[in-house]
């Protein structure tokens, strides 16, 4: 019964906050990280709930571990690649199973809107031997939410709830259901149970045996389960699709017949057999990997799938009707020549704030022309123009390793200068094992932390050293020189990156001296002020040569032609010191009124 | 019941996605299903925003697909070029004559493109250009203009008044909701100006 007054519009992910929850889950963790950062968030402001931001996904887990072991019913989420750090408990806590049911969010990106790959995360679900369900919308999302955390507990193992960016960031109807129970669940406390929880060989061994039984229970489930459904439409095309690739399927080519698959692990090969019988042609819709083509390949169903859909790049209600064309022998559309229009326009891509921080310590580390083994986060626009000061990024944390692998490599050279950069989350959340490596192997790499007191790009989160919870309240900030020096580097020193010669000076002295160098670049994200902006800076046209310098640190609200003069819009600048002290002629000066 | 695709297109800050979502909520309330798709997190860093709306008896893509989109409202003139080809051929462009600078064009690397008015007309039937910032100047708050952008495009939809008006109450604090009820209305009687 779907009264009017009862639809929410709401997100994939603030569905599944609010599934979980009616589900009875008290207790999520997470590191930040698009698309799945709003879950928590959205689940933190819940009442009665605990939710904390975990230095990373690896330790965010393992809490989830620790919390369902106590009975207590757990959410753990995070993206894409943030199931590469956890991967390691996610697996043997396939073995381990569970106390209170214990869900897990995968939020992968599929055209990678903000992430360096796109991984298709489905395969953990079978590597591990994990249940997995795929929802295609919010109301599915917060559906599936709650029947993960049911099956994580009938069948004592983790539940996977994988989803894409276009449901966890699509806004769909959803109408709630009452809980299961009023009020908090009782946590029924640890039992001991070694056998099932310490994962020595002897011990994981029988473990392996379980997991292997209970995939065939849950594959009696998936055969049986309403989320795998078949729908009746033309005998000439059947489509089979799981996520958001079902819903642009069912958009496009609504006469269909239909197997739409919620629980893509284990697959319900039975289902899968009686719905292909009688059906011209199967075609299965499917964003990034075959991984439904080739399971239903293997179970010896002639489908189409990888031949019509690419595998690069999220996937478009036009992609998937070119496809189907192709497959049924219909005529294509006519090709868009407006791409070619487009490619011609000013791209607007995202840019440092104007004052960013990052911009002074970039266009500094330009100057001294280092190669630049980078990180993630706001501080990876700088690989932009005109900056184009990052030379690689690979993974969180990565940056420290790379820098040190570079150095021990060219070590016998006096040409190549390297350092690493990363910002202050990153360096919590993976860093600090590179940094100990550093000088435990006695490396002479420089690492810069560019501490903007933040986790800044995925929307401000408190981390370990910004002395506040994910709540606000107060708690003990990380002290990066004390950890630097007690990690055993040899050099540990701060620097105000506003101050651009200090900032130099630091960099030019550790980049050549050998010994192994943490600089702490420490400003604020700007986006952090509150209060009054400060007054804006102007360029004073009598005294501009039209140089260009000041352009190159690459502020948006600094603008110029060749040749001509600089201009600062009053309203977009911050009145930062960074232009005043890169324009050599002294033309920039406070804003004043005419 | 007729389908709706809206295609919500402008630059981070311009409050882009609070106006797709109070036109969301509008068809919502008028009883239409609704699926709402953006990319979130340009609003501080000046990228380029688009939101995707689709309301109709029963949505199922939350997509638009190209040259699918019956009203495309860009908030600032270059993304309107940009995005022109989204919409059907009998669709309704309704354009904010602003225009904001991108870093590709500030830094002095690329051109911004000349009498862009002048190429939407020339490419597109039914072009509706307004200047949301005078309007929302007029209303007392230059950021206002995603509630004046609101009102003009109004007009064209199927979503009566009191709705519209019911929405904004429910999306500002107290102390703007009367400056936005003004923004939507001087959007509402605005007529479009010369291309």
């Amino acid at each position: 019964m779907n009264s009017r007054k009862a639809q929410q519009l709401l997100s994939g992910d603030e569905a599944i906050a609010y599934g979980a929850y009616d589900a009875g889950v008290r207790i999520a963790t997470a590191y930040p990280g698009t698309p799945s950062t709003e879950i928590l968030e959205t689940f933190s402001q819940l009442p009665d709930v605990y939710a904390e931001w975990c230095p990373n996904e690896k330790v965010a887990f393992e809490v989830a571990i620790g919390s369902s072991l106590a009975g207590a019913r757990t959410m753990v989420s995070m993206k894409h690649v943030g199931l590469n750090v956890a991967a390691d408990p996610f697996f043997t806590a396939s073995y381990v199973g569970v106390g209170g049911g214990l869900l897990v969010v995968s939020a992968d990106d599929p055209g990678m809107h903000s992430s360096q790959n796109e991984q298709d995360n489905r395969h953990y679900a079978v590597a591990a031997k994990i249940p997995m369900l795929e929802p295609s919308d919010s109301q599915e999302a917060y559906e599936f939410a709650r029947l993960a955390v049911e099956i994580s507990e009938t069948y004592d193992t983790p539940c996977l709830l994988r989803i894409t960016t276009r449901v966890a960031h699509s806004k769909t109807v959803v109408v709630r259901r009452p809980p299961e129970r009023k009020g908090r669940r009782p946590v029924s406390g640890f039992q001991k149970n070694p056998p099932k929880y310490v994962m020595v060989p002897i011990f994981a061994r029988q473990r392996h045996e379980e997991v292997e039984k209970r995939l065939e229970r849950l594959l009696d489930y998936s055969e049986s389960t309403p989320v795998n459904v078949a729908e009746r439409g033309s005998r000439k095309l059947g489509i089979i699709a799981s996520g958001v690739a079902y819903a642009y399927a069912k958009e496009v080519c609504p006469e269909a017949s239909f197997l739409k698959i919620g629980m893509s692990h284990p697959l319900p090969a039975a289902k899968i057999r009686t719905f292909a019988r009688g059906l011209a042609k199967i075609v299965v819709v499917e964003e990034l990997d075959p991984f439904l083509e080739m399971q239903i390949r293997a179970l010896g169903i002639p489908v189409e799938g990888k031949s019509l859909f690419p595998a690069c790049g999220e996937l478009t209600p036009d992609l998937v009707l070119q496809g189907l064309r192709r497959a049924t022998g219909s005529a294509s559309r006519r090709t868009s020549s407006d791409d070619r229009d487009r490619r011609a326009l000013p791209p607007r891509p995202p840019a440092l704030c104007p004052g960013c921080p990052h911009s002074a310590t970039f266009y500094t580390i330009k100057k001294l022309k280092l190669d630049v083994m980078g990180d993630i986060g706001c501080y990876t626009l700088s690989v932009a123009p005109p900056l184009e000061t990052m030379d690689a990024c690979v993974c969180m944390g990565a940056s420290i390793g790379m820098a040190h692998g570079m150095e021990r490599a060219l070590r016998d050279r006096t040409d190549r200068r390297c350092v690493a950069v990363i910002g202050d989350s990153t360096f919590v959340h993976s860093g600090i094992t590179a940094l100990l490596n550093v000088a435990y192997n006695k490396g002479r790499s420089t690492t810069v932390i560019v501490d903007n007191r933040t986790t800044a790009m995925t929307g401000l989160q408190d981390h370990p050293g910004t002395g506040r919870t994910l709540q606000g309240d107060a708690s003990p900030a990380v002290d990066f020189e004390a950890l630097g020096r007690a990690l055993g580097i040899d050099s540990v020193r701060t620097v105000d990156p506003y101050n651009l010669k200090e900032l130099e000076a630091a960099l030019q002295e550790e980049i050549e001296a050998p010994r192994s160098s943490l600089i702490i670049a420490r400003r604020p994200c700007l986006l952090l002020r509150k209060g009054e902006r400060p007054p804006p800076r102007a360029v004073d046209p009598e005294t501009c040569v039209g140089c260009g310098l000041c352009l190159r640190i690459g502020c948006p609200a600094l603008s110029g032609r060749e040749g001509g003069k600089a201009r600062i819009d009053p309203l977009l600048c911050n009145g930062c010191p960074i232009c005043g002290q890169v324009c050599k002629v002294g033309a920039i000066h406070e804003f004043r009124n005419p | 019941m007729d389908c709706w695709n809206i295609f919500l297109v402008g630059v981070g800050g311009q409050g882009v996605l609070v106006a797709s979502e109070m036109l969301a909520l509008g068809f919502l309330r008028a009883g239409y299903d609704v699926k709402k798709s953006e990319v979130h997190g340009m609003a501080q860093r000046g990228g380029a925003v688009s939101s995707h709306l689709r309301c109709g008896p029963l949505v199922h893509s939350p997509l638009i697909a190209e040259g699918e989109a019956d009203l495309l409202i860009a908030f600032e003139s270059l993304e309107a070029l940009r995005w022109l080809s989204f919409l059907k051929k009998d669709g309704i462009l309704l354009v904010n004559r602003q225009e904001i600078k991108p870093t590709t064009v500030t830094s002095g690397r690329m051109q911004y493109p000349e009498d862009i008015c002048g190429q939407l007309s020339s490419r597109h039937r039914t072009v509706h250009v307004v200047d949301g910032l005078a309007l929302a100047r007029a209303a007392g708050n230059p950021r206002s203009i995603n509630s004046a952008l609101l009102g003009a495009a109004s007009r064209f939809l199927p979503v009566p008044e009191r709705i519209w008006k019911r929405v904004i109450r429910e999306a500002f604090p107290d102390k703007v909701v009367e400056v936005n009820l003004r923004a939507f209305a001087l959007g509402k009687k605005a007529s479009p100006l010369a291309g």
